[in-house]
């Protein structure tokens, strides 16, 4: 089984601090991380081989710091990686990237299963899985939860939605995004950190995909970001202490008074 | 870099903009910043340059046909065992609201259903007062099988040429649009907060939160039709509704393909009566509560108030609760009306999960907790002591 990882280097949000004078990120020396999605992504296509057999290749868009991320994933088990990098695919939304996602996993497949995190936590879309599947003309689940199986070229899906989650059967090849849920990621072996050292990490750039300018980057994004700012703030909250007898009377009769119904059977 | 530039004349080198970069792509050369070949263009940057010293430079784009011919507004409805999602009406509040916004050059709303024995829907939809319902009711289209739903929905947006298409931030809505989005090349906001027409360019503004909430943007699809987006949950106003409005049923006639995907079964969550992000109340427990059995006071306390429980990811860790409960970055987000916190300290993670509650109320000890900055109300405390007391009253108050 040929299996692909695409995972996406995000920026490590544990520091992440809003700046009180001028309202913006404070990301001060925070390292890049592997979006943490993406980890139970690759851990699902270590399993799935350990299986089924085959390989596993970790795909990255993005600029040349992605490295990093790529001998990570190598660490915890993928076999190789591949890096798609060039300075004209700066600045692509969802559907360039899904493009340029797609022209790489077609040079380096054909593979039976592409797996990814459900979104990357910066930019929060979750698009970029069932566009890059679109572009590559095969079908795709979200949300999977559990790979109960592969036979022949099918598989048997748990995907989690609203109030429960559905079972199905999908043909092969196929796009999964994965939650949290479907597993727990084992950590780095040293063998695999050594190997992480070693293995060359492979380049793509954008002769390599032969994609036309006008559908990678800015040119091949149809959105654009003309405005970026923080939200606003709550307006600082009334807190109460004191013996909770009061600070629950206290707090009831605040929330009384701003009209906010404490009860939703009788109040909404 | 191409596309972004330092206005070397403005540019102070204070540096503010290299600690707000998400990327490290900014240096200071010669006192001036660099932008590096790690640039993303996410805008941080522009935002947070005092001097307004960094522009991204508009690209112009050139629209592949004429964007004319697309016109109106396009709700796509998702429903499940013959009934509409709770999001519907959500979705058809937005689009009103943006029809309101073309003055004078008023818009259709319509609403595109796909399914199986699903024409009694329309009258719903009327109901919540959109214009027409696109109609596609034929034999063997499971809600789903997303492969041929994708397919047919592309196909009637190509034949009806709306120019705004809104489907739901739900989990069908975000894997279906996307994949419509595709096809039909065209861009796609996922979950809006806000959408608004722009009053010169008729264009759809789209806001949405990124980085966990942290920042919002602003989005513009410019030169492809149609505009798409999904809405978040919770955030729009439903629409409502009025029974005996009618409209106009524009009958689709496509052949169905055969999905590739075999439905086994829905397994429904029992474990959970309500869905965390549909919920209206939640009370959610985290490290504080020092031990599984004391989730029991969360569950007393989401009983009296008809609410359901969440958890912070250090209780769902733990083993204390199970996955679906978790609120926050790696679980999920809500939008309740109320969002009681208790013994969750409020790490950025959990926040960017909940802050987009209507109200949030902290129950903590530490008056220094993070989650009293995001707080509305708040009660310093044993949360032990305060729960009881909260059930204790809430009820007399009921009775009373």
């Amino acid at each position: 089984m040929k299996i692909a990882v695409c995972i996406k280097q995000v920026p490590g949000t544990t520091e992440v601090q809003i700046n009180p004078e001028t309202g913006t990120l404070m990301r001060e020396g925070v390292e890049g991380i592997i979006n943490p999605f993406d980890l139970y992504a690759l851990e699902e296509g270590i399993r799935l081989k350990e299986k089924y057999g085959g390989t596993v290749t970790v795909l990255s868009m993005g600029p040349p710091q992605v490295e990093s991320a790529i001998r990570e994933a190598i660490s915890y088990g993928a076999d190789e990686g591949v890096m798609i990098s060039d300075r004209s695919f700066a600045g692509s939304d969802t559907l360039a990237t899904a493009g340029t996602l797609a022209a790489a996993l077609r040079i380096l497949g054909p593979f039976d299963v592409i797996l990814m995190g459900r979104q990357a936590i910066d930019g929060d879309t979750g698009q970029v899985g069932p566009e890059t599947a679109e572009h590559l003309g095969i079908p795709h689940v979200t949300e999977v939860k559990m790979i109960e199986g592969v036979e022949g070229n099918r598989i048997t899906l748990r995907r989690m939605l609203e109030h429960g989650y559905l079972r199905l059967k999908a043909p092969l090849p196929i796009l999964l995004t994965v939650v949290k849920e479907i597993n727990t990621p084992r950590p780095a072996s040293f063998k695999g950190k050594l190997r992480a050292r070693q293995v060359p990490v492979k380049i793509l750039s954008g002769k390599d995909l032969d994609l036309a300018p006008k559908i990678v980057g800015l040119s091949g994004s149809p959105t654009r970001v003309i405005r970026v700012f923080t939200p606003p703030k709550p307006t600082g909250g009334k807190v109460f202490t004191g013996e909770p007898k009061e600070a629950v009377q206290s707090l009831l009769r605040a929330l009384k008074e701003a009209g906010i119904p404490m009860n939703c059977k009788n109040g909404s | 870099m191409d596309g972004i530039k330092v206005i070397i004349e403005t540019c102070t080198g204070c540096g503010l903009c290299l600690r707000a970069c998400p990327y490290q792509a900014i240096e200071l050369r010669e006192k001036k910043a660099w932008i590096t070949d790690n640039c993303t263009l996410c805008g941080a940057c522009v935002e947070a340059c005092p001097w307004k010293a960094i522009v991204i430079a508009g690209w112009k784009p050139i629209p592949k046909e004429d964007l004319s011919q697309y016109r109106g507004i396009c709700v796509m409805v998702e429903h499940r065992f013959g009934e509409l999602s709770p999001i519907v009406p959500e979705i058809i509040g937005a689009a009103l609201a943006l029809k309101q916004q073309f003055k004078g050059d008023p818009r259709t709303v319509s609403a595109l259903l796909i399914g199986s024995g699903v024409r009694a829907l329309s009258e719903e939809l009327f109901a919540y007062g959109v214009d027409e319902v696109w109609l596609l009711d034929k034999p063997g289209i499971d809600p789903f099988a997303e492969d041929i739903l994708a397919d047919l929905a592309a196909r009637a947006i190509r034949d009806r040429k709306p120019e705004i298409v809104l489907g739901g931030g739900t989990v069908m809505g975000r894997s279906l649009l996307p994949r419509m989005a595709a096809k039909l090349r065209t861009g796609l906001t996922a979950d809006c907060t806000e959408l608004s027409i722009d009053p010169e360019t008729g264009l759809l503004r789209q806001t949405r939160p990124a980085f966990g909430g942290n920042i919002m943007a602003t989005i513009l699809c410019e030169s492809s039709r149609p505009q798409m987006a999904t809405v978040r949950h919770k955030v729009m106003k439903p629409a409502p509704k009025e029974i005996g409005r009618t409209g106009q049923v524009v009958e689709l006639d496509y052949k169905v393909p055969k999905s590739d995907f075999e439905i086994l079964e829905f397994v429904e969550d029992t474990s959970q009566k309500l869905d965390l992000t549909e919920a209206d109340f939640i009370v959610s427990g985290g490290r504080g509560l020092g031990d599984p059995k004391n989730f029991s006071y969360i569950e007393e306390l989401a009983r009296t108030i008809g609410g359901t429980v969440g958890a912070s990811r250090a209780a769902v860790d733990a083993g204390w609760i199970p996955y679906p409960h978790q609120v926050g970055q790696t679980g999920k987000t809500v939008n309740p009306k109320i969002y009681i916190a208790c013994g969750i300290s409020g790490a950025v993670q959990h926040q960017v999960g909940m802050k987009g509650s209507d109200v949030i109320i902290a129950i903590n000890k530490d008056p220094n907790a993070p989650i009293f900055s995001i707080a509305h109300y708040g009660i310093v405390g044993d949360l032990f002591q305060v729960i009881p007391e909260l059930i204790r009253q809430l009820r007399s108050k009921e009775q009373g």
